[in-house]
């Protein structure tokens, strides 16, 4: 069903939870991820729960079908700890989910807070056995003397249930907070990346991790910049990427040595130093990265833009798409409320087309990389009539504001989208405002 | 403003009133400067980085100093815990009180309902 290049047209499809403005802590969603077929959906939070969706098909068979994901799961994947010898407080929020590829009839994800990785199976139970020998129905046990003969169980269906169980627990291996987890195509081993460090794990190893990158140096007063984000590529299992908190990624290849620090290739797009301000290092940190489907690109996120990158040229990006640059002259105030420091995901869509990020008042933009051209969206829920058509946005950055267009002074800065999604296949997209979860799909003409 | 009229100036002074036209991101740098004339020139700062990155969720009790601190004071009054939330650091030996609670996630995600 993915659209051929032509207009597409989003409608609102469906929006979970609360409508009351007044938001919980633990209902701010943390992430958001498809499965590899995208039936699936998941969501994770700050109070560390996570809820997976699943998709439902009406009219599968005709072109024009809708889509709906329902709740098929959900579970308290992480909860609050302390570290008493550092008297730290290890926070509950899911900052990662990741899917692992489908291998037999139950699901596997890995979530992961500040701290502890977890793999979670999602098995589901349709029947039940009856007719046992020794135990009534209800469980109890018989008494010996009544049983006089002996039959074979039977499995009788029952109401689908979904269980979540914690099948592993990958704990103890970063000092620093976890940012980002990634499955290695070899769907064997995973990497998961602190602000300094990065980690090598067997997926069914819990008591042992490889470091793979360490960048702390040896006096904590020469710390420069921090890890912001780490990949693995799609194919190749010997490689993987990091961005930094000074707009640099580096490419490893695993093969070279068992200890990844000198990178095989640095990617940075050179400054120029008459352009640098306060502000500088501040809004190049990346807060993103993501290989496309067809590993040939990478995409990172800074404050302000996003960067399409050529994995064979290190020079600079190919493609430079700025997301709100208005707010280039409001920097001031977005680094007094902290906003400047936000960390805005981003996606490709299922062919790498088109790539999508959120921004501030609820908006989220995506950019159509053949047709070079891009589009504001805003989730709210006005915009939320079942298959209603949502209006492009337009901000206005000075002068004089035209009807229908919003100007930058009215953007509302808590209103932020940092977490999106897009179905590996299909233009179905999953964006998460603070506290809701909103779905729109492609009207297919 | 020209450069005759006012009399020499300097490059740099010429370099930075130009920036502030040409560059809104240098604008901002001057207005954020005004305001906070302290701020370090370096925001990327280890010291910067170490607060924001690495540091977060630190809370200060230490239950050797709150013993010792009751032991200290056991014929004074304890201090009253502050009415309003202020955070707990440098001489002030936090107590229990002080610190805010924290309750595990009993309830269901609103997504899900």
């Amino acid at each position: 069903m993915a659209g051929p290049g032509g207009d597409m047209q989003w409608c609102f499809s469906q929006v979970k939870g609360a409508i009351d403005d007044d938001v919980a802590e633990a209902d701010i969603i943390s992430t958001v991820e498809f499965n590899h077929t995208g039936e699936l959906l998941a969501t994770g939070d700050k109070g560390g729960r996570v809820v997976i969706f699943q998709q439902e098909i009406e009219n599968k068979n005709q072109p024009q079908f809708r889509s709906e994901y329902n709740v098929y799961s959900t579970f308290q994947s992480h909860e609050p700890e302390f570290d008493y010898l550092k008297s730290l407080e290890i926070e509950e929020k899911i900052n990662k989910i990741r899917w692992l590829p489908q291998k037999n009839a139950a699901q596997f994800l890995l979530s992961t807070n500040d701290k502890t990785i977890k793999l979670w199976k999602i098995s589901e139970r349709d029947k039940r056995p009856e007719g046992y020998n020794l135990k009534e129905e209800d469980g109890r046990y018989k008494d010996s003397n009544t049983i006089t003969s002996l039959r074979v169980p039977v499995l009788i269906p029952m109401d689908l249930m979904v269980e979540a169980s914690p099948r592993r627990v990958f704990a103890n291996a970063h000092t620093y907070h976890i940012n980002s987890i990634s499955v290695n195509s070899d769907n064997e081993t995973y990497l998961s990346a602190d602000d300094l460090r990065i980690n090598l794990w067997h997926l069914e190893i819990t008591d042992r991790s490889f470091n793979i990158v360490d960048i702390k140096p040896a006096n904590m007063e020469e710390l420069t910049e921090v890890i912001t984000a780490a990949e693995f590529h799609p194919h190749q299992c010997n490689t993987f990427v990091y961005s930094s908190s000074k707009g640099t990624i580096r490419l490893c290849d695993m093969r070279i040595s068992a200890l990844c620090d000198k990178h095989s290739k640095l990617f940075e797009e050179p400054e120029d130093p008459s352009n640098r301000s306060f502000f500088s290092e501040i809004i190049s940190s990346i807060s993103d990265v993501k290989f496309s489907h067809n590993g040939r690109y990478m995409m990172t996120r800074d404050y302000l833009s996003v960067k399409i990158w050529d994995l064979n040229m290190e020079s600079r990006p190919v493609e430079t798409y700025q997301v709100h640059e208005y707010l280039r002259s409001k920097l001031c105030s977005l680094y007094e409320n902290d906003c400047i420091f936000d960390k805005f995901e981003c996606c490709w869509n299922g062919n790498d087309s088109v790539v999508m990020t959120g921004s501030y008042n609820n908006f989220f933009r995506m950019f159509d990389r053949s047709q070079r051209r891009d589009v504001t969206l805003e989730a709210s829920r006005e915009n939320s009539k079942p298959m209603q058509v949502l209006k492009p946005r337009k901000v206005c950055a000075g002068g004089k504001r035209k009807k229908d267009e919003i100007s930058v002074d009215s953007l509302d800065f808590n209103k932020k989208i940092l977490h999106t999604a897009w179905h590996p296949q299909d233009n179905i997209i999953a964006v998460a405002t603070t506290n809701n979860l909103y779905i729109f799909q492609d009207k297919v003409n | 403003m020209s450069e005759e009229v006012e009399g020499t100036r300097t490059c740099e002074e010429q370099q930075e009133m130009e920036d502030k036209v040409i560059s809104p991101e240098k604008a901002e740098e001057a207005k954020l400067k005004a305001r906070y004339p302290n701020l370090g020139a370096k925001p990327g700062g280890s010291d910067l980085l170490r607060k924001r990155l690495l540091q977060k969720g630190q809370k200060y009790f230490d239950s050797g100093d709150y013993n010792m601190a009751k032991a200290k004071m056991k014929n004074k009054q304890l201090p009253s815990a502050p009415t309003e939330k202020t955070e707990i650091t440098g001489g002030h030996i936090p107590t229990p009180q002080d610190l805010p609670q924290r309750k595990t996630s009993i309830v269901a995600s609103k997504l899900a309902g």
